[in-house]
Parts: C-alpha cells; sequence; structure tokens
C-alpha cells in the first residue's frame, strides 16, 4: 500500500510480510499462482470472440481480510436474508400473502418473467426453494456494508473461492501459519449434506445427488466438474438422464440408476423441453412431472428467479420484517424504481451522479455508470429508460471502500465486492469465506470477470 | 458408473495411444530415410508412413511432395487432420475433461500439460523441436499419462475402460505397423535376410521400443518370420497383437464380473484369443500376413463396437 492510504488493522501483517519480502520474489509469486490456474485448467469460457475460448480469471495474490466480529455480524445478516428469501418464495407459490397484505405489487411478482406457474402449489422438502444464495455485498465504511443483489438460481463462482484458497496455501505457507485463517474447504461437504437433506418425499433410501451442466462448452463447465468431483458425484448432462414414471433415471453402464436430487446448473428454461422451451435439448423431457410427483427434488427449485431480480430485491427488507417480524441486519442500496413515477423524475433528473441497471441484466452488462459516462452516452441511455422505465432501476455510486491489491507489481487500492455462498437445506449454513472480486482497473467499480475484473481469496480470521 | 463417462475414458485412452503410435511410425520415418534404398536414392518411408495411418488421399488432396517438411507438418502439427498427433492430443484432452470427475488430477494434469505444451511450441515454429526430439518428448509424455494412471487410478470400471482404449488402440497401431513392413519387404523378399531388410525391421522393433525385448526373446536373429512372431504370437510383448487381445479380455472380465452380467463384447474377445493363441507364425506366413493382418484389424474394430454396444455408448 501507498504511503498516505489508511490500512485496517488485520491487513497489517500481511502488510509487513509483504514490504519485507523481495519484490522479485512477489512477482514469482504473482506468475506462479498464473501457471497454478493454467495447469489445473481453472479456466471460464469466452463465447463469441474465436481463437483461444477459455480464458484465465486474474488471480491477486494480495488477500481480503475480515475478523471474526466482522464476519460474525455479516453471517448473521445473510442467514437472515437467505431465511426471508427462501419464505418469500415459498408463498409466492401458494397464497401470497404478501402481495395480498399490499407490500409488493402483485404485477412484479406474477408478471415477472422468473415467475413460473408450472410451480404454483409445489412445495419442495423443508419449504426451500433456494438451497444455494449467493448475497452480493460491497463495504462502503469500517462497518457499513450494502447488499447489492441477490442471486437465488445457481450464483456461481464458489470454485473459485476454494481454488484460490488452495494455490495461496501452496504460495504462501507462512502467511497461513502466522495468521488464523478459518479453513473453507468443508464447502462440498457442507453443499452435499444440504443437498441430501432436502431429498424429495418418494426416495426411501441414501439418496443419491447429481450436478446437471448444460456441458464442456458452458463457461462455467470448470465449476460444475469441481464441485461433483468435490462431493464424490456425478456430473451429468441432460441426455444422461430420462424420466419414467414419477421417477428420474441416469444412464450408466449397469443400466438405469435412480437420481433423487438434481443440483442444476441450467436455466428453468432449459430443464424440460416438455414444459418449457420445447427446442432445447439441454433437458431431461417429463423432469417436471416427476418433480410434482414428488420423485426427485430440483435445487433450486424452478422459479426461485422471482426472488432475485432489481426490481424485487428492492422489498427484501420488508420480506424480512413481513416473515420473520425482525429487522433487516444488512442493508440494502438505497434504488430507485423507474416504475414508479417519482422515482423515474429523480433519476432522469440526476443520471450523471447514478448507476442505472437493467432489471433482469446480470454479468454488468447493459449498465450506465454515470460518473464515468459521456454526456451522449448518458443522453442515449435516457431514451432507453423512457422507452421502457419498468426495465431500470437505480443506484446512487457509494463511496466503496479498497482493498490493497498487487497491480503492476506494486500495491494499490482498488474496488472490491464479496459474495459469499449461504446453504439452506434442513439447516441453514454459511462457509466462513466467499469470492472477492476486484476491479483491476483503477477507479473502476465494475469487478465482473467479464468485465475484465479479478478475484482474490477471501480471508476469515478466528478469534 | 455414466455410459457417456465410460465411452469418454475409452477414447481419452485411445486417442493418448495414438498420438503416442503416431510419433513411433514418425520415428521410423526419419530412421528409414536416412539409409540408401536398394533402387538407388532414398526410400520413400514417408509414403508407407502416410498407408499405414491410412491418411495418403487426405494428403495428396493438400500436399504435392511427399516430402519429410511436409508429412510432418500434416502429421503432426495439421488441425484439419484428424489423424495428426496435435488433433489426437486435443480429442485425448477434450474427452478427459468431460470425465474430469472420472479421473485423478494427476491423470488430468499429464493429459492438460501435454497438450498445452505442444500448443506453446506449435504456436511458434521457431520453438519447434526437431523431428526426433518431438518423437521422443510425445513417447515420454504419453508415458507419463499412462504412469499417472497406473499409480494413481482406483481399480474400479472406469480404470478397466480406460485400459480397454489403450489394448484396442494399441493392437490396432501394432497390426498396421507390421502390415507397412510386409508391404515394403514385398519387391526383396528374394534378399531377406539382406543388409537393408535387416535395417527395416531393426528399426520397427526401435520404434516400439521393443528392440531390446527382441533380443532377450530371440538372440540377435531379425528374420521377418521371428519379428512378425514376436509382434503378433509372443504374450509377453507389451505391444503384441496376442497381449493386447488377452488384457482386453482380462478387463472385460473383471467388468463382466463386477457388472455380473454377460456381454457380446467379452464373447468376441474370447473368440479373438482363441484364435491367436492356437496358430503359429509359420501358418500365418503361408495364408498370407498380410491378410491375416487386415483380419485381425476388421476382427478389432468389431471388438470395439462390441464394446460400445455393450455398455450403452453413445447417445440412445
Amino acid at each position: 500500500m501507498k504511503s498516505g492510504d489508511r490500512v485496517r488493522e488485520p491487513y497489517k501483517d500481511v502488510l509487513r510480510w509483504i514490504e519485507s519480502t523481495d519484490p522479485a520474489v512477489l512477482l514469482q509469486k504473482h506468475r506462479e499462482a498464473e501457471t497454478l490456474f493454467r495447469q489445473i485448467g481453472i479456466t471460464f469460457a469466452v463465447y463469441g470472440e474465436g481463437g483461444d475460448t477459455e480464458r484465465l480469471i486474474p488471480f491477486d495474490i494480495m488477500p481480503r481480510i475480515f475478523t471474526a466480529n466482522e464476519w460474525s455480524k455479516l453471517e448473521r445478516g445473510i442467514k437472515q436474508r437467505a431465511r426471508a428469501l427462501n419464505a418469500f418464495l415459498w408463498d409466492v407459490y401458494h397464497r401470497g400473502e404478501i402481495v395480498r397484505s399490499g407490500r409488493i405489487p402483485a404485477k412484479l411478482v406474477y408478471q415477472n418473467d422468473a415467475y413460473e406457474r408450472a410451480v404454483v402449489g409445489i412445495s419442495p422438502s423443508h419449504k426451500v426453494f433456494s438451497h444455494v444464495v449467493g448475497v452480493d455485498m460491497v463495504r462502503t465504511g469500517p462497518d457499513e456494508f450494502y447488499v447489492l443483489e441477490d442471486n437465488c438460481r445457481t450464483p456461481s463462482g464458489v470454485s473459485y473461492m476454494l481454488e484460490n484458497r488452495e494455490i495461496m496455501m501452496r504460495l504462501f505457507p507462512a502467511l497461513f501459519r502466522s495468521n488464523r485463517i478459518m479453513p473453507v474447504d468443508n464447502y462440498p461437504s457442507l453443499l452435499r449434506k444440504t443437498l441430501k437433506s432436502v431429498a424429495p418425499p418418494k426416495c426411501e433410501q441414501e439418496p443419491t445427488v447429481v450436478v446437471l451442466t448444460p456441458g464442456s462448452a458452458n463457461s462455467a463447465y470448470f465449476e460444475h466438474s469441481f464441485l461433483a468431483d468435490q462431493m464424490g458425484v456425478e456430473l451429468v448432462e441432460g441426455r444422461d438422464l430420462f424420466v419414467k414414471g414419477d421417477f428420474v433415471y441416469m444412464r450408466t453402464t449397469r443400466g438405469p440408476r435412480r437420481v433423487d436430487v438434481i443440483y442444476r446448473r441450467i436455466d428453468d428454461s432449459f430443464i424440460d423441453p416438455l414444459c418449457f422451451r420445447p427446442e432445447s435439448m439441454l433437458g431431461v423431457p417429463g423432469l417436471m412431472n416427476a418433480y410434482r410427483a414428488g420423485g426427485v427434488q430440483i435445487c433450486s427449485a424452478p422459479g426461485a428467479g422471482v426472488a432475485d431480480d432489481k426490481a424485487v430485491y428492492t422489498y427484501v427488507p420488508e420480506m424480512i420484517r413481513f416473515y420473520l417480524g425482525e429487522e433487516p441486519l444488512l442493508n440494502n442500496v438505497r434504488t430507485w424504481r423507474c416504475s414508479e413515477p417519482d422515482d423515474l423524475n429523480y433519476v432522469l433528473a440526476n443520471l450523471p451522479e447514478l448507476v442505472v441497471k437493467e432489471v433482469h441484466g446480470s454479468g454488468g452488462y447493459g449498465m450506465l455508470v454515470g460518473p464515468a459516462a459521456s454526456k451522449k452516452e448518458i443522453e442515449a441511455y435516457r431514451l432507453r429508460i423512457l422507452a421502457d422505465p419498468d426495465d431500470f432501476i437505480a443506484q446512487p455510486t457509494l463511496a466503496l471502500s479498497t482493498t490493497p491489491t498487487y497491480v503492476d507489481q506494486e500495491l494499490a487500492p482498488r474496488h472490491v465486492d464479496l459474495r459469499p455462498y449461504c446453504l439452506v437445506g434442513e439447516k441453514i449454513e454459511l462457509c466462513p469465506g466467499g469470492l472477492t472480486r476486484v476491479a483491476l482497473k483503477q477507479g473502476s467499480l465494475v469487478v465482473n470477470s467479464s468485465q475484465g475484473g479479478g478475484v482474490k481469496d477471501t480471508w476469515v480470521l478466528s478469534n | 458408473m455414466l455410459s457417456r463417462n465410460a465411452e469418454s475414458l475409452f477414447w481419452t485412452s485411445r486417442y493418448m495411444e495414438r498420438a503416442d503410435n503416431l510419433a513411433r511410425h514418425m520415428e521410423v520415418g526419419y530412421r528409414m530415410s536416412m539409409i540408401p534404398a536398394q533402387s538407388g536414392g532414398y526410400a520413400s518411408e514417408w509414403h508407407s508412413i502416410l498407408t499405414a495411418t491410412n491418411t495418403i488421399n487426405q494428403f495428396s488432396q493438400v500436399y504435392a511432395e511427399q516430402s519429410e517438411e511436409n508429412v510432418v507438418q500434416f502429421l503432426i502439427y495439421d488441425d484439419s487432420n484428424p489423424s495428426s498427433i496435435v488433433s489426437c492430443l486435443r480429442v485425448a484432452r477434450d474427452n478427459a475433461r468431460q470425465v474430469r470427475t472420472a479421473i485423478t488430477s494427476e491423470v488430468w494434469l499429464a493429459i492438460n500439460q501435454m497438450y498445452l505444451a505442444f500448443r506453446e511450441f506449435e504456436a511458434d515454429p521457431a520453438n519447434r523441436l526437431a523431428l526426433p526430439e518431438l518423437c521422443d518428448w510425445v513417447k515420454r509424455q504419453a508415458s507419463m499419462v499412462r504412469g499417472a494412471f497406473i499409480n494413481t487410478q482406483l481399480h474400479n470400471d472406469g480404470s478397466d475402460f480406460f485400459s480397454l482404449g489403450y489394448f484396442v488402440e494399441r493392437a490396432d497401431n501394432t497390426a498396421r505397423a507390421l502390415d507397412i513392413k510386409y508391404h515394403i519387404l514385398l519387391p526383396t523378399t528374394e534378399v531377406v535376410g539382406g543388409g537393408i531388410d535387416n535395417y527395416q525391421w531393426s528399426t520397427l522393433l526401435r520404434a516400439l521400443g521393443a528392440y531390446r525385448s527382441f533380443h532377450w526373446e530371440y538372440g540377435g536373429d531379425h528374420s521377418p518370420a521371428k519379428v512378425a512372431e514376436f509382434l503378433i504370437l509372443n504374450r509377453r510383448c507389451p505391444r503384441s497383437l496376442s497381449h493386447c487381445v488377452r488384457q482386453t479380455t482380462k478387463q472385460l472380465d473383471n467388468l463382466c464380473s463386477s457388472y455380473q452380467k454377460y456381454l457380446p463384447a467379452q464373447t468376441h474377445a474370447l473368440r479373438m484369443l482363441d484364435d491367436i493363441s492356437s496358430t503359429s507364425v509359420d501358418q500365418i506366413i503361408s495364408n498370407g500376413l498380410h491378410e491375416y493382418l487386415r483380419d485381425f484389424i476388421l476382427e478389432n474394430n468389431h471388438l470395439a463396437e462390441r464394446i460400445g454396444e455393450s455398455f450403452l455408448f453413445g447417445e440412445r
């Protein structure tokens, strides 16, 4: 870190180590990390660019650090949020109490693209719809965290949390010995336990769990195979599965074998061509029937996406009060909904100061970062908002905190966010850590890997 | 195990073995091209290698001359040739990537590193290894994959499918290599035992890594009949047809007993083993070595098809 910048207490030990280390050694460690990632094949696919379609995500050797106290506060807040989101999902596919009470507009739920009519009335085991909740957060001050968005479908990136740690432990064993860092490597076994705990009603034996992937061309294929491997379960594609009666089977060299729990990493609309997109070859014909009949559990449940769009997000604090009778422990970012006339007027009048996002957008695509945009870009975006106000929300550019990051062979402050992964089954569990994404360009607020962001290891120190 | 995974394991090892064998063929090629041919000039060994790898038609469509440079480009670096070393490595790696959950991380690392390293020196012609070094490199890397497999893989059905791929492919390659020698030797049968003839047979043995083994078994006599016997019938030679068929049968026995099923592939393999065990090299030569090898290659292909049917490979 350059002199003059203030550094929080937990970083001091690591910084001391880095300052006393020969820069040539650091550079070498940085290169070793890249080589390891390449050799192990920790890559993500980039579509539509030709050439090398497998790309590395830049890895930063400087960890992000939380103290035990900081983490325990976050943990309570994240678990609270995950419970409320699941209560909401169960509610909107049953009586819809929250809508009847007038706390959330009916239109936002029932006309939402992610709302699946085919799921109405189904009650998955333990009433859980979203089994892995990824909560994206940013820090704005010593004790201030804001939730940016919730991911209730298939939040990705957890393999990086685990591999980043592996590589850090190989490169910097001394740091791990002198800091007491909570391990994250039990995540796969927690995930397996969670998935087994939600076995469907008709499963009478030890549940068979599988991971369902769209295939090796998918950008997150590494993660899919990694998780299946670490959990010790089969990684299947749609063509490996078939439905007979109320049950799902996989084709094995010994003949058909029953599957009870499917951790699916494909979108709702591809799950079952008989129910959703008829032309899709990725899913399994008849899967929804087996699901409805209680012969198989799909994780996360179809229709879980209705809880995680950027418009529904603004109501999560309301959900926490409504379902749990508690005050939210984590803040939402102040959000203006362009669907509401007053908010729309405010947004249009203040575009240069705001971040505007598409309600259904993801991956950092299609957003406007007001302070960084030209007049021309702002005016073009204004027209887009006016054409369909319901599709946009706006947030202030927060005074995001930065974390020391190894860039151009020295440490410099860069903006980061954090995605912890909350597991919801019979119990609710949070692994002490998460994926820290870092914006490698100076001043940039966008951390998505598709936009040139990198990743770093996330340390939670024990007491 | 998933049928699709079994299939990917089978093809991963087949393509690794194919790349290994291709490097061995190339080695024969450059050794042969250094000695004068009887008819004057130099032996056109490159032609026979294109024939052995069944790629001569495709080659002729793209290249005018069967020069070393062209053959090397075509059989080693050409992406559009599905039988080139680079294609074999790519397909082996794609299949391994499909079944990363069914192979150990050491096997995956060996395959992935081989592919990445090859890509690296392929990208820059200035970094390309000379042909002899390249052949050695491919053989060594392939041995590392095989070694990682033997040292770390659990002995379950997955390892049986992986091994099956090796032996089915190796049998095919040994039979083809022998068949090519047969063609080369045809015009010179009257001088069997002559200097050139001996050189060709010993070169074949060297390329198969079997030169020393052959001496242990037969002493220094490189007669075609002895070499043919060694590479077809000798059970102790790890590249012989007899050894490959025996190993195939063993893997299929393992699978059948753990699945408690009787499978068409096993019947087929047992019949092949019976045939090869009850014949002699004199019989083979008097009925025609070429005919024998041609029939063997066909039977071996049928075996691969039966394996696919028995374990539900492919979409259905």
